[in-house]
């Protein structure tokens, strides 16, 4: 549009090639009752999940129901800081608005207790010694600093204990 | 059975269960799989039966109104889709879902069928996202509202001589006075005409009580054929045609005082073959009611939205499906014979289905 002249300008208007019609639409977010437990969890520090009552699968975070059976998921399960990474990738790319410095490892930490993985950064471990099977803890944030939003986590970081057996966790990659 | 029209005969299917959440102005507490479920659970239980029973799941929902890729895939958490199932969504009211569900059964790739539709009005600006439905080229950018888009066939409908100011006032005081005996409308008042004009324009022609209101909702039913429709139902309610039509997306080049694709969809579902007693049109601006009514062909004497109507409650993407399943419950217990529903989609009546449906 901005090599065209403009009415007024003295020049003759040629035909329009191109038209743009920029879009914003805003929208208010509601996550619901059981998303409001999880994050009302995180803000006091802990990972909150719910169990569905027929398959006993526990969803960290869960969106009110069981996706397996269609139905409501109602009991609160308070989940350790403590997983498994199931799988990660090594991000090397910048991209804008990013926080951390590259690389770092974005992992999916299937929480102890819990049957969905999670998504979270891993920290305080050398790229390249990452590892599927390794066992992690949550670093949350000072107590002052916590809000009902997952930066309230961290990141995760090797809580020192032996890698876990593959059988463990692979149903869950 | 009596045969469809235009030489079309149909394997029947009922209307086999209806529900539908309560209709408020805001959820601010349930997340949409939340509002869906209890809705889900419901079109169940009612008649005894679980996600296992049906072999096809259909919805219509849009992510305009949530804001988020995908809202359809989520919903589904409602349902709970395990073993996989065979499921489809249209970006359209759930009277559309309900229609391709009944295309399915028609076919015999299924016996029994889930529909369902939800959808937020509240969480964003409806004028700027209706607006977004328009021809994205000449009209769009120019960025005219639904209600000013509806004002002007309301003008237009004015100036042709076919109806007053008055009349929209007593369509929206008759929906209200209406909605009275429905639990799960929204807008439920006994208010005279007189006190309705009194209102500010909100844009002329239009005043308040000629807009819908804005709704969360959501709806659900449950199709069936064969045995099961038998089965599920004392009294079965038949659809025994339905049909749907679109017009020109250019609103410049339509007649917006006549739904001529309302008149063809209802020619097409056999609308004419005989009487009908009542009548669940989805006109969410008063004065829609009017040009449906004629492109309906239907006299006074046909009971015009005992529910109130899109007047009392117009949860977006659920108000049509609504429609059908409100006058299938008419039929279900004895209040009508022959009953035609209509949906309508897209600004100033563009697109227009219409299911005509029957006692046993």
């Amino acid at each position: 549009m901005t090599d065209q002249p403009s009415a007024g300008s003295g020049e003759p208007i040629g035909p329009v090639t191109m038209l743009a019609t920029p879009i914003r639409l805003d929208f208010d977010f509601t996550p619901g009752v059981a998303q409001s437990r999880f994050l009302r969890g995180l803000e006091r520090g802990t990972f909150l999940g719910q169990r569905c009552p027929t398959c006993h699968k526990v969803y960290v975070p869960s969106r009110g129901t069981c996706p397996t059976d269609g139905v409501a998921t109602t009991e609160d399960v308070e989940l350790a800081g403590t997983g498994t990474v199931t799988t990660y990738c090594v991000v090397n790319v910048p991209f804008a608005g990013q926080s951390i410095e590259i690389p770092y490892i974005a992992a999916q930490v299937l929480l102890d207790g819990a049957n969905l993985s999670f998504m979270g950064l891993i920290q305080e471990i050398p790229a390249d010694e990452v590892r599927m099977g390794m066992r992690v803890e949550a670093v949350w944030v000072a107590p002052d600093e916590l809000t009902p939003s997952l930066a309230s986590v961290r990141y995760f970081r090797p809580n020192g204990e032996p890698d876990a057996d593959y059988d463990t966790y692979k149903e869950y990659l | 059975m009596s045969p469809a029209a235009a030489g079309r005969t149909v394997r029947p299917v009922s209307i086999a269960s209806f529900a539908q959440a309560q209709n408020v102005r805001r959820d601010d507490v349930h997340n949409e799989v939340e509002g869906l479920l209890p809705v889900i659970e419901e079109v169940f239980s009612t008649i005894g039966i679980t996600k296992d029973d049906v072999d096809f799941i259909c919805s219509g929902s849009t992510d305009y109104l949530i804001g988020g890729p995908f809202s359809f895939v989520m919903a589904l958490d409602a349902v709970g889709v395990w073993p996989p199932r065979a499921e489809s969504h249209v970006e359209m009211d759930g009277a559309w879902a309900l229609y391709e569900a009944w295309v399915l059964l028609q076919e015999g790739k299924a016996d029994a069928a889930l529909v369902y539709s939800f959808g937020r009005s509240s969480l964003g600006d409806l004028g700027e996202i209706l607006t977004l439905q328009l021809d994205p080229y000449y009209l769009a950018p120019l960025g005219p509202d639904i209600v000013s888009l509806s004002a002007l066939q309301a003008r237009a409908l004015i100036d042709a001589g076919k109806a007053s100011e008055a009349d929209f006032a007593a369509i929206a005081s008759r929906s209200r006075r209406d909605a009275l005996g429905n639990p799960k409308a929204q807008v439920r008042q006994d208010v005279a005409v007189e006190v309705l004009l009194a209102d500010d324009y909100v844009v002329s022609p239009l005043r308040r009580h000629a807009l819908p209101p804005i709704t969360d909702g959501a709806a659900a039913i449950v199709l069936a054929a064969g045995d099961k429709a038998t089965r599920w139902s004392e009294r079965p309610v038949w659809i025994t045609g339905i049909d749907h039509r679109s017009e020109t997306h250019s609103l410049g080049a339509r007649d917006l005082t006549t739904s001529p694709s309302t008149a063809s969809a209802a020619a097409m579902a056999g609308l004419g073959a005989g009487p009908v007693d009542l009548a669940e049109i989805h006109a969410p601006f008063a004065h829609q009611e009017i040009i449906l009514k004629e492109a309906l062909g239907l006299d006074d004497a046909v009971a015009v939205n005992p529910s109130g109507g899109a007047l009392a409650a117009n949860p977006l993407m659920s108000a049509g499906l609504i429609r059908i399943g409100e006058a299938a419950n008419r039929i279900a217990s004895g209040g009508a014979d022959r009953a035609v529903a209509h949906a309508t989609s897209g600004p100033c009546l563009q697109q227009n289905l219409v299911c005509v449906l029957e006692g046993a």
